[in-house]
């Protein structure tokens, strides 16, 4: 049962095939198994599992199952689960039990799909290799000795071996797409508000971005149709209609206009990599996609103005976190200073502090100007960049990561190496811009993904250039060995 | 810019991270090459170039006027690492 | 002796009269068990995010529209970051750059009977901060996140202020117009209208202001008062020692009536202020604005200065009726009851009804007595069934609750004597049980003429009508 997709297990479930409850107990069994060697899990919830599986069950005999009624999920730990550890990848939370449900997870719950755990991440989303998180790095499925990227790195390495046919991820500067790409899975990023933030815990709220991870476009189309929508608790969520992604996937790709931004392609691009992208760049073309180059000019100065403007957010965003009201708090502090420095350093690792320094840094007086609102600046020129590349091509193709995955412990040491890994990704946070990478081939064992960003809110556009591909080759179908 | 260990310190006090003296020249070396990478953003003229601090550009939306939450207490102090008497305790505050 | 000149600017903040907080659903009723008016949002756990109530837009705009101030089309939230056990998310947000309501003035009416035009800066949404409590803790603090979240307006004065009793007379200007506007309670004891005061002082006729000290925690116009006479003389002492008045916070001590240094404010802030993420613009449209202006009550000064010319008051009697909506509204019903004299009515209101509820220190909505009783006992005045002075005996004994004018009157057998016959009668009375005063008047002692008036007065226990004694008497003395 493993083996299938979503789509294939929804089918199973509405034909009465399998009931949830024996899926959700086969998944469960594969998590025993194989997380050991993967680590991508922080908390299983097994128990909790069952009980929707059964209610699951219950539901589809009363005849008010949807696609997702009975299908097994996991969530990023970043995600608030009332009731289960949310931690967010970091010890400061270690034990912080969230009082509420994000509003992903009301709509996983409301459509029926079973919880089995909460997945690993980078301590609060801030890492590309999974390898600052306090529950120890995630291993690539592929290949036990790389990382599964990140900061969605447990995501991704549960979806590529076949421990859950779906999950969530959150997207800040790549954290959906570069995990997605290097462990050989199809994930899409959101235009910034199609997904509600209300229980996701901030990183850097103008660029966080929930969405799916899955094997294909038609599962990823599957689960965004239950994640997205207006939520009212939520202002920076969109209020609009939210598309039938699955009954879009098969428009022609006749005439599409795809654009590669010759940025993309130049210097730092792995040349293997390179070739495997522009293998499947040839297939879009075979598939009737008219391609021109384009060019994003200020694709160099995402990376800077990212390194600002998250930086800064999260310094914001985690200064809540002080133990006080809930997480960790020092033991004996002497007086209040005490009890906030000592908390938070101890709770928080090196990355998640140096980022907290440096945005403290470039808001801080005398350097605002210099720095936040130079970053701003550049953001409105990127953005820009994007409105005028859109003028002329339909969608963006590039590809996702500069690099296969890399070797744990190769870059994590020296953050500014790390940085560059989300080279390509990261433009498309500070535009708020849909992005998608899917599956298209390998460099030796090692799985290479490609990038399609879209206009705003063109999800189902997204979905169906990925979907059209992945009808035509099986990269997505391909399994980790030792994982099949 | 490159940060020297006093000017770390500085920024760790505004952050509240007890940062040991140990490790502030690899703080120091560190953030000072992430601002030297944030920087290359020098080499572009923004003059006039209207700051973005938003990708949706679009107007807040509000709320009605209307109390929705319950009183939830004790679900929220059972995760509290110190209360009494339905407060949440803290070294003294100096005013 | 060199002459100094005072120069203040005020910072007030109105916690808004809305039912739920500025960007939570949590309620925000006053003297609420610790912590159960605090939901995560107010509580700063991880994940929540703030949306704000529009109701407290609209009650920003409505006082930007009352003071002749620019409503923004668009304005931005910010965060201010600092750590505070009684600031949970580590940063307050605040508006910053760009504030809902721009510019502004207030007229306030000086001691003297003139007028002055104090400019005001802007004013700006943010939220409040929880409660730190010291005591009884073993020496830690306790902290309550109930008025966490409660929605402010910051409304900032320019430094045109130059004495105490001139800020004391805009922040009673300020405090009547957010009552009347129904945008704040005023509640001072409570802390819904408080106060920072900066303060500096000047030699006369210098360019510069002087360097400014901020006094804060001011919750009654008393302390303001006393706290800025405190802060003057001691910045004066300290300049004419040939120290210098350092910038910083002060905290005004009402027990021991002095302002002393915040040490815990001294180390210099860094608040790091930059757009919410988490709010888009504040975008007010014209529809909005002209909503708000439809919802605007007749202003203070609008309603002072029709009150003058409609019932013919002077100024100082219009402004006393319109210090409250509901003052103004009481009267008017009383003068719509009568349906004449407003004058009378005016000196019912001032003086006895006033003096009553002040005593028993209620508001007028829990008054015994309301508007139409009232008028119901000045109409016995009107059509001289009682005397204006046995009229005082009837309120008291409305007040009490005897009943209505009439009903009181009735039972007290107050009924005043009209009937000439009757009068005459008593006056011949008096006239033969005195007359030696009788002969003494006759021969020329006009003086006496009280005593008669007073001897008849008392023979009908007051209730004869006091002009018809006078002529009656005049008539028949003459003999």
């Amino acid at each position: 049962m493993h083996k299938k997709t979503i789509a294939q297990l929804s089918a199973g479930l509405a034909a009465g095939e399998f009931s949830s409850e024996a899926l959700t107990r086969a998944f469960l069994e594969r998590v025993e198994r194989f997380n050991p060697q993967l680590n991508a899990f922080i908390t299983l919830t097994a128990e909790s599992a069952l009980i929707q599986a059964r209610a699951a069950d219950e539901r589809r005999r009363q005849g008010a199952a949807g696609p997702l009624t009975g299908v097994p999920i996991v969530h990023k730990d970043i995600f608030c689960t009332q009731g289960v550890r949310t931690s967010c990848g970091s010890r400061i939370l270690d034990r912080f039990i969230a009082p509420y449900n994000a509003t992903v997870v009301e709509k996983f719950n409301a459509a029926g799909a079973v919880m089995l755990g909460k997945t690993n991440m980078d301590e609060f989303a801030m890492g590309s290799s999974n390898e600052t998180s306090f529950y120890g790095p995630v291993r690539n499925p592929w290949d036990l000795d790389a990382v599964p990227g990140g900061s969605s790195g447990g995501s991704a390495a549960a979806v590529a071996a076949r421990l859950t046919p779906g999950a969530t991820g959150t997207d800040t500067g790549g954290s959906i797409r570069q995990p997605a790409a290097l462990c050989g899975i199809t994930g899409i990023k959101p235009t910034y508000g199609r997904v509600s933030r209300w229980g996701m815990i901030a990183y850097a709220s103008s660029l966080d971005q929930g969405g799916p991870m899955a094997r294909t476009a038609e599962d990823c189309a599957l689960l965004l149709a239950a994640m997205a929508g207006f939520d009212p608790r939520d202002s920076t969520c969109v209020d609009r209609p939210v598309p039938d992604y699955a009954a879009l996937l098969d428009q022609p790709l006749t005439g599409l206009k795809v654009g590669l931004p010759k940025e993309y392609f130049g210097e730092g691009l792995d040349s293997a990599v390179a070739q495997v992208v522009e293998e499947a760049i040839a297939e879009y073309r075979r598939l009737g996609a008219e391609i021109v180059e384009i060019s994003l000019p200020n694709s160099h100065l995402a990376i800077p103005a990212y390194y600002v403007v998250a930086p800064a957010e999260c310094s914001s965003n985690l200064a809540r976190i002080d133990g006080v009201r809930y997480g960790h708090r020092c033991e004996n502090p002497k007086d209040l200073q005490d009890l906030y420095t000592r908390s938070r350093a101890e709770g928080f690792g090196a990355e998640v502090q140096r980022r907290i320094l440096v945005g403290t840094f470039a808001l801080s007086a005398g350097y605002y100007d210099a720095y936040y609102l130079k970053a701003q600046q550049i953001r409105r020129l990127i953005s820009d960049d994007f409105r005028r590349a859109f003028d002329q091509v339909d969608v963006i193709m590039g590809p996702t990561s500069p690099t296969v995955a890399f070797n744990l412990g190769e870059k994590v040491d020296d953050p500014i190496t790390m940085y560059l890994s989300d080279i390509y990704t990261i433009a498309v946070n500070l535009a708020g811009l849909p992005g998608l990478s899917l599956p298209v081939g390998f460099v030796g064992q090692r799985p290479v993904g490609l990038q399609l960003i879209g206009n705003y809110f063109a999800e189902d556009r997204l979905l169906n250039v990925a979907h059209r591909y992945q009808q035509v080759t099986d990269w997505h179908s391909r399994a980790p060995a030792a994982f099949a | 810019m490159s940060l020297g260990i006093a000017e770390v310190a500085k920024i760790a006090h505004l952050a509240r991270l007890a940062i040991r003296k140990e490790d502030a020249p690899a703080y120091a070396h560190n953030l000072s090459a992430i601002l030297e990478l944030v920087e290359q953003m020098n080499a572009v003229d923004t003059t006039g170039v209207t700051p973005m601090a938003h990708p949706l550009d679009m107007a807040q939306r509000l709320r009605m006027d209307v109390v929705s939450e319950a009183n939830q207490r004790e679900l929220f102090q059972a995760i509290a690492p110190r209360v009494e008497a339905g407060l949440y305790l803290v070294p003294k505050v100096i005013e | 002796m060199m002459e100094w000149e005072t120069v203040i600017g005020l910072e007030i903040h109105a916690q808004l009269a809305t039912k739920s907080k500025i960007f939570s659903g949590a309620a925000i009723a006053y003297g609420a068990e610790p912590n159960t008016q605090a939901c995560a949002i107010d509580l700063g756990m991880p994940g929540v995010l703030p949306v704000l109530n529009q109701d407290a837009v609209r009650m920003a705009a409505m006082l930007g529209l009352a003071i002749g101030a620019q409503v923004a089309h668009r304005s931005v939230f910010a965060r201010k970051n600092y750590f505070y056990p009684d600031l949970p998310k580590g940063y307050q947000i605040s508006q910053y750059e760009l504030p809902v309501v721009q510019g502004g003035h207030l007229t306030v009416d000086l001691e003297d009977g003139s007028s002055k035009v104090i400019g005001i800066t802007r004013a700006h949404l943010e939220e409040d901060a929880g409660k730190s409590l010291h005591e009884d803790f073993q020496g830690l603090s306790g902290i309550d996140l109930n008025r966490a979240g409660t929605p402010l307006l910051e409304i900032v004065s320019e430094p045109e202020m130059r004495s105490a009793k001139e800020a004391v007379a805009y922040m009673k200007k300020l405090h009547q117009l957010v009552v009347y506007l129904g945008i704040c309670d005023g509640n001072m004891q409570e802390g819904s209208f408080r106060c920072d005061a900066n303060v500096s002082v000047r030699r006369k006729g210098a360019p510069q202001f002087g360097t400014r000290a901020e006094i804060k925690n001011l919750n009654s116009f008393r302390f303001v008062e006393r706290a800025i006479d405190f802060e003057v003389e001691r910045q004066i002492d300290l300049i004419e020692s040939g120290h210098k008045v350092v910038q910083e916070t002060r905290l005004y001590d009402p027990d021991k009536g002095e302002t002393r240094s915040m040490r815990s404010k001294e180390e210099a802030n860094d608040y790091r202020y930059f757009p919410d993420p988490d709010l888009l613009p504040l975008i007010v449209d014209e529809a909005f604005i002209e909503a708000a202006r439809a919802a605007l009550p007749e202003l203070p000064d609008a309603k002072k200065q029709r009150f003058a010319e409609q019932y013919g008051l002077s100024g100082y009697d219009a402004g006393v009726l319109t210090v409250s909506r509901e003052l103004a509204a009481f009267y008017e019903t009383v003068v719509a009851s009568l349906g004449s004299e407003p004058k009378l009515c005016a000196n019912w209101v001032m003086g006895d009804f006033s003096a009553f509820l002040n005593k028993e220190n209620r508001e007028i909505a829990d008054s015994p007595v309301n508007a139409e009783q009232l008028a119901g006992l000045l109409r016995r005045i009107q059509d001289r069934t009682i005397s204006g002075k046995l009229a005082k005996d009837v309120f008291e004994a409305m007040w009490a609750g005897e009943g209505d004018a009439d009903t009181v009157i009735e039972k007290r057998g107050l009924r005043q004597i009209t009937d000439t016959s009757a009068i005459e009668k008593v006056i011949d009375d008096v006239m033969a049980a005195s007359p030696d005063q009788l002969a003494q008047y006759r021969a020329g002692k006009d003086k006496l003429f009280g005593f008669f008036v007073g001897q008849v007065m008392k023979l009908s226990k007051g209730k004869a009508n006091p002009q018809q004694v006078n002529d009656l008497l005049m008539e028949k003395l003459k003999g």
